[in-house]
């Protein structure tokens, strides 16, 4: 007879992760939690640096748009006060404990869309919290009020508007990813055109946010999704746009990922690139 | 050539039960089902097994292969290791009646709670008309063979004794084939999310991962209805519109 340490009717393990899979589903929640953790704390440390995120034609995507930068103090890898929309002048208001870092203007909206991602989701709900670990693995916080995303998780309804925000970030990037094909500013200004690893760096990392951006399943479902009738007999524009959004919504999962390790990689190629570290192979000179 | 396997077989009913191990010869091409079936006839003539069709279209034959849930009429043999032992258990989330075999009826009672289609009313001409385009998306969903492996898996109604809250993503999926259908006339946003429960979802995929059907309940059902309900009850900008423009 079934007893508490037993296996349950049909003998199917009831403990902490239990389960007969006998493949390793584990590493699939592991590797999330090792990958979502290291960008979480790598973000979180540049954007705390505040300097090395500008290395002349290349701007980091952490840092862009500039909204401010603070032309007194001498930044080393800092952006010229052209390059913020606002100036040079930071504010006054500025937290005294927190550093002058551009970064904190915009970082909350790409990690706002990409916190509330339908495709994140499935991947921290089942890495972080273990809800569940794994299909058919028994769930590790198994709590009989388990409420779903209806009761403090209701703010993830909102993903939409995180994502009005992303799609804005795209022709900013994309401009940046133009401007790092021309040194020293755009031809009216002076600059030079060239191309150098850090244009392909820059221009691959926002086809790549591109791709994760326009997947999305809330674009896909406003641009179209939502009318039952999407053509009724007519070649329209939404039903022809959802069917290109579905494509890449159907790919979500591998541009969340290479669109998240690019944005990293960027960042660490212009700040090295910046810190003299790394030497940008260009046509420059 | 053939060669001989050991499999594992929870035998029992709702009084308990345990594993019983049964050697057994296994040819080339045979599936988990035919298996079954030749230690049935040669070994355990009462072990309890649902089948019909043998060819993936019944939805009859689900069970945990190895503690995945699968069809064991789709299941080929030559899918594990040489020498693994093959454990074969009920499904988790339904009664037990016997050994393989459980009781599904829930989800007929689920089904029965979905209305039926509603047809808008007919063209100036007396005519209804779709464009196979608008119904493609809803063909997908048609594919379905109520094998019950989604409920089966879905950690909702698996692990947290959600069934009273959450009617489960096979009958999602019924709901968005009606309410995403260019001629149903039902308003069935408010139901879907009271009372069949589309928030208990937390998107998590396994039915997905399961279906034998391929069908992406999730992203092609599951997030759409959310997103419906979205539309109606939690956008903060739309509702302000209703409340100016009085609409729905
Ligand atoms: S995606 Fe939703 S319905 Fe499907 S198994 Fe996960 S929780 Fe259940
Ligand atoms: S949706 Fe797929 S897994 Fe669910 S009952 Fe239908 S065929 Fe089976
Ligand atoms: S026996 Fe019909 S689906 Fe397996």
């Amino acid at each position: 007879m079934a007893t508490r340490d037993l296996p349950a009717l049909g003998g199917h393990p009831e403990g902490f992760a239990g389960s007969m899979r006998t493949d390793r589903w584990w590493i699939e929640p592991v590797l999330t939690v090792l990958v979502l953790g290291a960008f979480g704390v790598y973000a979180t440390w540049a954007a705390f640096q505040g300097n090395h995120y500008y290395a002349d034609p290349y701007l980091s995507p952490f840092y862009s748009p500039l909204i401010f930068v603070d032309s007194a103090a001498a930044v080393p890898g800092g952006a010229p006060e052209h390059h913020a929309w606002f100036g040079g002048h930071w504010p006054a208001w500025w937290p005294a404990f927190l550093p002058h870092s551009p970064a904190f203007f915009i970082l909350a909206f790409p990690g706002a869309f990409r916190f509330t991602c339908y495709y994140y989701r499935k991947a921290y709900y089942r890495a972080f919290t273990g809800s569940p670990p794994g299909c058919a693995v028994v769930p590790t916080a198994k709590s009989r009020r388990y409420k779903g995303e209806t009761a403090w998780l209701l703010f993830q309804n909102l993903h939409r508007y995180a994502m009005f925000f992303a799609v804005l970030f795209i022709p900013i990037l994309g401009y940046d990813a133009l401007l790092s094909f021309w040194k020293g500013g755009l031809p009216w200004d002076g600059g030079q055109f060239g191309i150098g690893v850090g244009s392909l760096v820059l221009t691959i990392n926002v086809i790549l946010l591109g791709g994760y951006t326009f997947g999305c399943h809330s674009f896909r479902h406003l641009i179209g999704g939502k009318d039952d009738c999407m053509s009724c007999g007519k070649a329209t524009m939404r039903l022809k746009l959802w069917k290109r959004v579905t494509i890449l919504n159907m790919k979500h999962q591998n541009f969340a990922w290479f669109s998240l390790f690019w944005v990293g990689f960027t960042d660490v190629y212009v700040r090295l690139v910046s810190q003299g570290i790394w030497t940008d192979l260009n046509t420059w000179g | 050539m053939s060669e001989q396997r050991t499999f594992r077989v929870w035998r029992g009913d709702k009084d308990g039960g345990e594993f019983a191990t049964y050697e057994t010869k296994v040819d080339p091409g045979m599936v988990v089902l035919d298996v079954i079936h030749r230690i049935q006839a040669e070994q355990a003539n009462d072990l309890a097994v649902r089948w019909n069709c043998k060819a993936g279209k019944c939805g009859s034959c689900s069970m945990e292969i190895n503690g995945k849930p699968r069809l064991s009429c789709m299941t080929r043999m030559n899918v594990f290791a040489p020498g693994e032992t093959i454990t074969l258990q009920p499904v988790k989330t339904f009664p037990l009646i016997r050994d393989l075999v459980t009781d599904v009826s829930w989800n007929y009672e689920q089904n029965q709670r979905v209305r039926p289609f509603k047809p808008k009313p007919r063209g100036a001409d007396g005519k209804m008309r779709m464009y196979q385009e608008d119904v493609d998306r809803v063909q997908e969903f048609r594919k379905c063979i109520e094998c019950y492996l989604c409920q089966n898996v879905c950690h909702v109604l698996r692990d947290r004794d959600g069934k009273a809250a959450f009617t489960g993503p096979r009958f999602l999926l019924r709901l968005a084939s009606l309410e995403m259908h260019p001629l149903d006339d039902d308003d069935r946003i408010p139901e879907i999310k009271d009372e069949f429960g589309s928030g208990m979802c937390n998107i998590t995929k396994c039915c997905t991962d399961v279906c034998p059907e391929h069908i992406k309940i999730t992203d092609n059902a599951i997030i759409p209805l959310k997103e419906r309900v979205v539309d109606r009850y939690y956008d903060p900008l739309k509702k302000l519109f209703r409340v100016f423009t009085g609409s729905k």
